[in-house]
């Protein structure tokens, strides 16, 4: 019997909501090849990730589960799927783009002799994937052209978590062999750096800033314009690389999540991993002088031209209308 | 410590694309390429971690006869040696095909760390390091701000999302995907250039690694994203557009 698995992941003891999003891409597939959707969980004790699972409607679930499941791990990771879908052979493997993914399932697909068609945006009929280049400057359409299985892996937010349906699907339990020498990193517990004093997911206003503004000595000018709107200080990833914001200001995947009132984006050019963190901002305005820059993707309002002659103007622009 | 490093050059971040003739690649011609900048990232580890524990860095590099210039740059900031996997074809290999090239490659140097970025800013693809580790049956972690060398292995610190961190312990030889950030990047000195001219690089042909390039998964055709919102340009000077953006942000966004 061939299936669509899709491989759900935990967070804080509940099925993540990327998770939710790669299930909804899983049942697009199977809208569009009649095939039965199947999740599946995975860890040491899934109990209570499978019953959630198993009230949406799904066609069953799986959980594969071992003591030495108890923390991701990459070889455990890798070797305990490997066999689940040997046993139980799969056309499409859906997976959600997360950290986690992406440092397995590459391997995962590569021991069954397949590539991962990573961070999809979206499924066409085919199935033909998606999928952003250069930084999304340009968009690119996938398929896979040998025997398969087909492994993707969804972008967060490319589909909908509500669009699941609810169900009562039927839980199995599949117990791999994993031996610990073949588990070959020790993985240590997740930490914070330092203690969050900046809380941008609750500011209704946010100036953002990236690699435009060239030099750390020209920060004050966008630090300005912010002042003068009211609006807490943030910025894209290199800024916070080079050390010139700490990275509790940093927006986008490996920082925070934003949802603001405003959201200016000044001098930032609008890479995938920025725009995941903000683009459901209400109201997104970009100031870049380059006009094919894929922030406009997602702007409101723009202005194209030298971030050195408009933000100026634009602090005293604010500054005079308040 | 014999370190890899893997490094891959890519179309400078700056440079205008053009969709080329065929629909599913860009044009060419005429456009700046730059290093990858986690690879960059990569590279930086690899010296730092020869000048705290000694050792050799080679890097390693697959593509057109371009893709020289990167290489040297790389010996410049003080790679030791290089290899130039010469292909004129990666485009119609996928994830798979390239990281087999790669991992011949590297078979007959037997290192003690392979080191590559997490991603490339082109294809974004994100999977070479840790195919890699599949290939060559090591053990790895990928994003990966901070290597220390401890007892017979290695201690990393890798990134998770949101703001969180995890230390991993691992045995070497091992492969490491690097992120960006972690270290602050090196320029070539003059001296660094003038050296790098006199370093041996190696150039191995994809045919002499033996490996088909029979794609599983294919790039049919590129084009120019879709636009998730419709952008209202506000035109005119500097100060004109900052004047029109204001009144959007009093009356319709009401911010001000």
């Amino acid at each position: 019997m061939s299936a669509i698995f899709v491989i759900l992941e935990e967070n804080n003891g509940q099925i993540s909501r990327i998770s939710w999003e790669a299930l909804a891409a899983g049942a697009a597939l199977a809208t569009q090849t009649s095939l039965p959707l199947h999740a599946v969980v995975i860890g040491a004790s899934t109990e209570a990730l499978a019953a959630e699972a198993a009230a949406k409607q799904v066609a069953g679930v799986t959980r594969i589960e071992h003591a030495l499941l108890a923390q991701y791990t990459p070889d455990g990771w890798t070797a305990a799927l490997h066999q689940f879908l040997t046993a139980n052979p799969a056309t499409y493997i859906v997976f959600p783009h997360t950290y986690q993914v992406r440092d397995y399932a590459p391997a995962l697909a590569a021991r069954m002799n397949q590539v991962l068609i990573g961070d999809i945006t979206g499924i066409s009929a085919g199935p033909v994937f998606a999928r952003q280049l250069l930084q999304g400057r340009l968009s690119g359409s996938y398929k896979q052209t040998g025997d398969g299985p087909c492994f993707i892996s969804v972008q967060a937010g490319a589909f909908r978590a509500d669009a699941i349906a609810a169900g009562s699907a039927q839980i199995a339990t599949f117990a791999p062999t994993i031996e610990q020498p073949q588990i070959r990193t020790k993985p240590g517990e997740p930490f914070r750096a330092s203690a969050q004093t900046v809380d941008l997911g609750s500011a209704p206003l946010i100036v953002s800033v990236g690699r435009g503004i060239k030099e750390a000595d020209n920060l004050p000018l966008v630090q300005d314009l912010a002042t003068a709107l009211g609006a807490e200080l943030a910025a894209s990833r290199p800024i916070c690389d080079n050390g010139w914001l700490p990275m509790e200001r940093q927006v986008g995947s490996s920082g925070q999540t934003v949802a603001p009132k405003l959201y200016l984006a000044v001098g930032i050019s609008g890479a995938i991993q920025h725009l995941v963190g903000m683009k459901a901002s209400q109201c997104i305005v970009a100031i870049n002088k380059d006009p094919d820059a894929p922030i406009f993707e997602v702007a409101d309002y723009g202005i194209v031209g030298d971030l050195f002659e408009v933000v100026p103007a634009l602090t005293e622009a604010i500054k005079s209308a308040k | 410590m014999k370190i890899i490093v893997a490094i891959k050059q890519v179309p400078d971040r700056d440079a205008p694309v053009r969709i080329d003739a065929s629909g599913k690649w860009i044009e060419e011609s005429g456009l700046q390429f730059a290093m990858n900048e986690p690879d960059a990232y990569a590279l930086e580890e690899a010296l730092r971690l020869k000048e705290a524990h000694g050792g050799e860095v080679i890097v390693l590099s697959a593509g057109p006869e371009r893709v020289g210039t990167t290489i040297r740059e790389a010996l410049a900031k003080g790679a030791d040696r290089a290899i130039h996997i010469t292909a004129d074809d990666l485009g119609s290999r996928d994830a798979l095909g390239v990281a087999k090239l790669i991992a011949e490659a590297i078979k007959p140097e037997s290192p003690d760390l392979i080191l590559t970025g997490l991603q490339s800013e082109d294809l974004g693809l994100g999977q070479t390091g840790v195919i890699l580790a599949e290939l060559l049956n090591l053990p790895h972690a990928s994003l990966i701000l901070h290597v220390e060398a401890i007892g017979s292995g290695l201690k990393v610190k890798r990134e998770l999302e949101a703001g969180w961190f995890q230390e991993i312990e691992l045995p070497t030889p091992a492969v490491l995907t690097i992120q960006s950030g972690g270290n602050k990047l090196r320029y070539a000195t003059l001296m660094g250039i003038k050296k790098a001219k006199t370093k041996e690089l190696r150039a191995v042909s994809a045919a002499d690694l033996g490996q088909s390039s029979a794609p599983t998964v294919t790039l049919e055709q590129i084009a120019l994203p879709s636009k998730q919102r419709s952008t209202q340009i506000l035109s005119g000077s500097a100060k004109e557009a900052a004047a029109a953006l204001v009144e959007k942000l009093k009356f319709e966004v009401r911010v001000i």
